[in-house]
């Protein structure tokens, strides 16, 4: 008889209840520039951290620094002290590589790479990792397929997929959901979120869509330019004047079936009849000056 | 999705499930049988054909008979065992083993620069060896060390050279292969210049002896640059199998390679290195045998797909199975003259690359 899957497997191994992230004063500088500028950041075990801010504000060269893959200064360290490793800190990039002819197990298989010495090969519990997270996400069938011929909601499951594999209790997602439309949009953050209550996984994404980013995250982290302007939960950070100033345009938050909704401004209403473009807009006010 | 209705690919049956992953695992058993066995026939064929043919069963039977504790009937004569053992094993082991190095460095290689269009002689081993073998055949400069003639070793060091050139050149870039790419190139072109300016200080007859061997030509040596090649092959190509798995990992790219735990300047020194030496050992004793390194991990990926876990040993053993089979043209087409091997690779290899381009099935 086979041996059972391990349960919940898939699963990181079980957290003590103070085990978490903490980052202080995170820097990191390209030839001089610094574009992330001091990062204090504690997160309770299973928790959603939501980074939001414009463009080039830093979010994903915080992530990637919290990972190593840019040079940083300052402290990453769990909630035991120790600088994590892979095997504690899984991540899900914006445009992961889908490399041709791979097969969605194959590419799954990737996720135990942490777990495996130099030149150790995967065993069968690996392997029935693989199975169990692949059962557990639906995507059984998807098994032999290559992972460039999966749409864009199907890859992404897949990546999520890999990243569970890890078995890391810290999630990392960058941009997850900028590929995708709204539906596919929703199930993943729904499929991150089940699986964060579930496992008890610590989720830091980066989002664009400051909606989602209200629904799903705990708490919020808006990035200026590299610098935290605002941390809290989302009602608090989702402060219309201060969105308007940091986007540089103005911004509405309003209420919806209890959820928050952000909104840019109406634009302002035109003084006489007619269509006018920005372009006409312009070149009246050229008219004026002259 | 909450409450995430089963869907029909969560109630299919689990076996089909964990056939698909036992399939992702499965050592490549079939397919390396497979090219054993073919490869025990090239070296049959080859063994017995030549100048003086030998008939198969005596061939077989003698082989046999030289496994210890096997004792079989001998039907060869003492002259045919002659040939057969000084002769026509040594060179068909050698064609077997260098076929084998450069198809599976160059699967090596093509991992770690995620470049379809990589080879063995990617970072300077060529031009490096090349420059090497004309200093050693022209000018008789004698690095001759123990068993080792001067020629093989000149050529190895000029290859070992050339690449940690272009691995100092791009020094802080070993992060980055494109960069070490780029170290090669620059590294190749300054060592094909100066081997160049050496052959036009050469007389004609030592010139076309450079030039004959740099287009690759098997040895008839007997068993020394066999054993010469024997320990490289052993410990280079285990350590190039033990790292396919790197290799497909580093298909991911750096980043990616790296939040997974993997070390990719690491992956990419060790198997740069293992390469390198295998290439420079196959180099010293044949040559420049042309498209074996580019084209086998090709022919392999239309086999069995991209796992660099099937591509890497597999490439080995094909390699070593096509080379010993051209070897037979090389000796037989032309005879009683010969046709330097690497003419024939490239007349094959070439037309057959052309055509895995052209149908778009050349990845990395």
């Amino acid at each position: 008889m086979t041996p059972q899957p391990p349960v919940g497997a898939g699963a990181p191994t079980p957290l003590r209840p103070t085990h978490a992230l903490r980052t202080h004063d995170v820097r990191v500088a390209f030839q001089g520039n610094e574009v992330v500028r001091g990062v204090d950041l504690e997160l309770r075990a299973g928790e959603w951290l939501g980074l939001i801010g414009p463009n080039g504000s830093g979010k994903s060269t915080y992530l990637r620094s919290l990972l190593g893959l840019v040079p940083r200064t300052g402290t990453v360290e769990l909630g035991d002290g120790l600088v994590p490793t892979p095997t504690d800190l899984s991540f899900m990039p914006q445009a992961p590589e889908l490399p041709p002819g791979m097969t969605v197990v194959e590419y799954v298989l990737l996720g135990r790479t942490a777990h495996l010495g130099w030149l150790q090969a995967e065993s069968t519990q690996d392997r029935q990792i693989v199975a169990s997270v692949l059962r557990r996400l639906g995507l059984a069938s998807f098994a032999d397929r290559e992972v460039r011929s999966l749409s864009g909601g199907e890859a992404q499951r897949v990546v999520i997929a890999r990243a569970l594999t890890q078995q890391a209790p810290v999630l990392l997602l960058d941009e997850p959901t900028s590929a995708l439309d709204v539906g596919h949009s929703v199930e993943v953050l729904e499929m991150v979120d089940e699986l964060r209550h579930q496992d008890g996984l610590t989720v830091i994404a980066a989002m664009h869509d400051l909606g989602m980013a209200a629904r799903y995250a705990d708490r919020l982290l808006l990035l200026e330019h590299g610098s935290p302007q605002a941390l809290g939960v989302p009602e608090e950070v989702l402060d219309p004047d201060l969105l308007s100033r940091v986007y540089g345009h103005p911004i509405r938050v309003v209420e919806l079936d209890g959820h928050l909704v952000v909104v840019p401004a109406p634009r302002p209403t035109r003084p006489t009849g007619g269509r006018h473009t920005a372009i006409d807009l312009e070149s009246r006010r050229m008219e004026e000056i002259s | 999705m909450r409450s995430r209705t089963p869907t029909p690919e969560a109630q299919r049956a689990p076996d089909a499930l964990e056939a698909s992953v036992a399939r992702a695992f499965r050592r490549p058993v079939a397919a390396l049988l497979g090219c054993v066995a073919l490869l025990v026939l090239a070296i049959l064929a080859s063994a017995s054909q030549g100048a003086a043919g030998l008939p198969v069963e005596g061939v077989v039977r003698s082989l046999v008979g030289a496994v210890p504790g096997l004792d079989v009937e001998q039907t060869l004569t003492t002259q045919q065992e002659q040939v057969l053992w000084q002769i026509r094993l040594p060179r068909t082991m050698l064609a077997a083993l260098v076929g084998g190095s450069l198809a599976v460095a160059g699967a090596g290689y093509q991992g770690v620069f995620r470049n379809p269009l990589a080879d063995p002689y990617l970072l300077g081993v060529s031009a490096g060896a090349g420059l090497g073998a004309v200093l050693a055949l022209g000018f008789g400069l004698d690095l001759s060390w123990g068993p080792i003639d001067a020629l093989p070793m000149a050529a190895f060091l000029g290859a070992v050279l050339a690449v940690i050139g272009s691995v100092l050149v791009a020094r802080a870039s070993f992060r980055d292969p494109a960069t070490l790419l780029l170290a090669g190139v620059a590294m190749a072109a300054f060592f094909s210049a100066s081997q160049t300016y050496a052959l036009t200080r050469l007389d004609e007859t030592r010139a076309r002896e450079v030039l004959s061997w740099l287009f690759g030509r098997l040895a008839t040596h007997g068993w020394q640059p066999v054993g010469m090649l024997v320990p490289y092959v052993v410990l280079a190509g285990a350590v190039l199998v033990l790292h396919a798995r790197h290799l497909d990992v580093l298909r991911l790219g750096d980043d990616e390679a790296r939040s997974l735990g993997l070390k990719p300047a690491r992956s990419r020194l060790v198997v740069v290195t293992a390469a390198t030496l295998i290439t420079a050992a196959a180099v010293s004793v044949s040559g420049l045998i042309a498209f074996v390194g580019l084209v086998t991990p090709h022919v392999v990926r239309l086999l069995v797909g991209h796992s660099y876990r099937l591509i890497v040993p597999l490439s080995a053993v094909l390699g070593a199975t096509f080379l010993a089979f051209v070897d037979i043209g090389a000796r037989t087409l032309v005879a009683p003259a010969e046709l330097p091997v690497g003419v024939i690779t490239a007349f094959i290899g070439a037309p057959f690359f052309s055509f895995v381009l052209w149908r778009g099935k050349a990845n990395p």
